[in-house]
């Protein structure tokens, strides 16, 4: 890394409270999360924060030097739309560093009501464009964007010299392949989306059994969406990583069960002009948040003092789905 | 760093000595202090939701019986039965013992072992990850959920600490014993 580039942010996620005390003893720079209901996008049973927890967590956070970033990141629904500003107002209540959102009217809510906080703009408003990331810029005052997971690192490079609000990007875990914030793959087996009701492949639609052959069959709203042979690694029930059949074939579509991991991609990252690096979980337990985050905690600080953060990282691959990682799009050999 | 549980079974000879033992005194006591802990902890019940009363089996595979977890104010239990008598619970998790008891304190990702196929869940999806949430919230050490604090709590965990590394070797020693018997049997 250059005397001229700063070291990049490494956000992390916390679903719950001990996740958050996990993630910032384990070297967050920031820590992202939400609360308890359908306004962020990780809206799992048992998951995420009350305003009172969240105030805790943020003066936890703080203490140790890191930052609170509250996802918001839901499309507020007709006639409820209560629901998003109380959220956006218990944020800043809470004291947390900036608010994540991708719904217009979120957005202008928390312009308009609380223009000292930052603002980020979610992954969730899949904006992929110079224009529409400025269109955000200039309304709103958003000071940071979520890049989608679909830009290669040369990509990368191009949009931030077009653009003056801070990128960020994902680089370990979950791989979201679509449109994100636009996807319906959810809805069209549950009636739930992660775009309206924050879960992408609700739990309570989510049936595992295994047959006779110890095959594990997964289920999503009544459909048979991947099987698993025996002893061999599993995935999430997501549709977009199921086996279709079609003219006569039958694999995976849109992707496999693999997750994200652009470890060896950071230095050209930082060289993008990214600011900071997204680690995906907020639905995992404390083991990954406390393994993943100084794996990469190590990783980025290895980038000025030279420090080979290679074993902390390729210990992580226990963590992904399937057993198998993939730096995705960012090194695109389709195109 | 622990990331997933390799081969954590513990040897057959452990859950024959368990099998005739009572099962009564240990159930009362497993519910006692489970009572205990939510009374003193109401914020786990808010956190399970829709999950409080809900029979859940714990199902560990090597040891001969089950456990029929129901989280309620104070009516809180542990039935401890034999795994063909888990036909209540809405939802089934299983598992070595040691992952169990990993997955418990927070050791092991639940989502790591469900990948590498060391965890199992049956019935409602949402029950069971509730369930994960809440004692991934609860930090739970062995000094805690005995409701002790200050040095006993400090010699509890302490003490615990060390029997399970102990079990937890044990259970590698085996495992790997049973490898290389398996290995030695196909040459």
């Amino acid at each position: 890394m250059s005397k001229e580039e700063k070291q990049m942010e490494l956000v992390c996620p916390a679903g719950t409270p001990a996740a958050l005390r996990a993630a910032a003893d384990a070297g967050a720079d920031a820590i992202y999360c939400g609360f308890a209901n359908e306004t962020n996008a990780r809206n799992f049973p048992g998951l995420n924060f009350s305003p009172t927890e969240l105030a805790d967590g943020v003066a936890y956070a703080h203490a140790k030097g890191a930052k609170v970033l509250v996802a918001i990141n839901t499309f507020a629904r007709a006639g409820s739309i209560g629901l998003w500003r109380q959220a956006v107002d218990d944020a800043a209540a809470c004291n947390a560093d900036a608010i994540i959102a991708a719904d217009l009217a979120v957005l202008e809510h928390a312009a308009e009501k609380h223009p000292d906080r930052r603002l980020h703009l979610s992954v969730q408003a899949a904006a992929n464009s110079p224009e529409a990331i400025r269109f955000y810029s200039d309304t709103f005052g958003v000071k940071r964007v979520v890049l989608p997971r679909v830009f290669s690192v040369p990509e990368i490079a191009a949009l931030n010299r077009e653009i003056d609000v801070e990128t960020e990007v994902f680089v370990f875990g979950g791989l979201c392949v679509m449109t994100e914030g636009r996807c319906s793959l959810s809805s069209y087996a549950t009636g739930k989306s992660p775009n309206l009701t924050g879960v992408c492949s609700p739990p309570d639609h989510v049936d595992y059994r295994e047959d006779n052959a110890g095959r594990l069959l997964a289920q999503l709203g009544g459909f048979t969406i991947d099987s698993f042979e025996k002893n061999t690694p599993a995935g999430y029930p997501t549709l977009c990583k199921g086996q279709f059949s079609a003219e006569g074939r039958t694999g995976y579509l849109f992707e496999d069960p693999v997750s994200l991991n652009a470890f060896e991609l950071l230095e050209d990252l930082a060289k993008a002009g990214v600011t900071a690096l997204k680690i995906e979980g907020r639905q995992r337990g404390k083991a990954y948040i406390a393994g993943v985050v100084s794996g990469f905690r190590r990783a980025v600080d290895g980038l000025a003092t030279g420090t080979d953060a290679g074993p902390a990282i390729a210990a992580l691959k226990t963590f992904s789905e399937g057993g198998r990682q993939t730096s995705g799009s960012y090194k695109k050999t389709w195109r | 760093m622990p990331t997933t549980a390799p081969a954590l079974s513990l040897p057959p000879l452990i859950s024959t000595l368990i099998a005739p033992l009572p099962k009564t005194p240990m159930e009362v006591l497993l519910t006692r202090f489970t009572r205990r802990l939510v009374a003193r902890r109401p914020e786990l019940l808010q956190r399970l939701g829709a999950v409080v009363k809900v029979p859940i089996a714990i199902v560990p595979d090597d040891m001969p019986h089950a456990f029929l977890l129901s989280l309620d104010n104070d009516k809180s239990s542990v039935e401890i039965c034999d795994k063909d008598q888990i036909t209540r619970a809405k939802a089934v998790v299983r598992a070595p013992f040691l992952v169990l008891l990993g997955l418990l304190d927070g050791t092991y990702d639940a989502d790591a072992l469900f990948f590498t196929r060391d965890l199992k869940i049956e019935g409602r999806t949402e029950h069971v990850l509730a369930l994960r949430n809440t004692l991934e919230e609860a930090d739970l050490t062995p000094g805690e959920f005995f409701g002790l604090s200050g040095r006993p709590a400090q010699w509890m965990n302490g003490f615990s600490g060390t029997l399970l590394d102990k079990a937890k070797r044990l259970a590698g020693n085996g495992s790997r014993n049973a490898n290389s018997m398996e290995q030695d049997g196909q040459r």
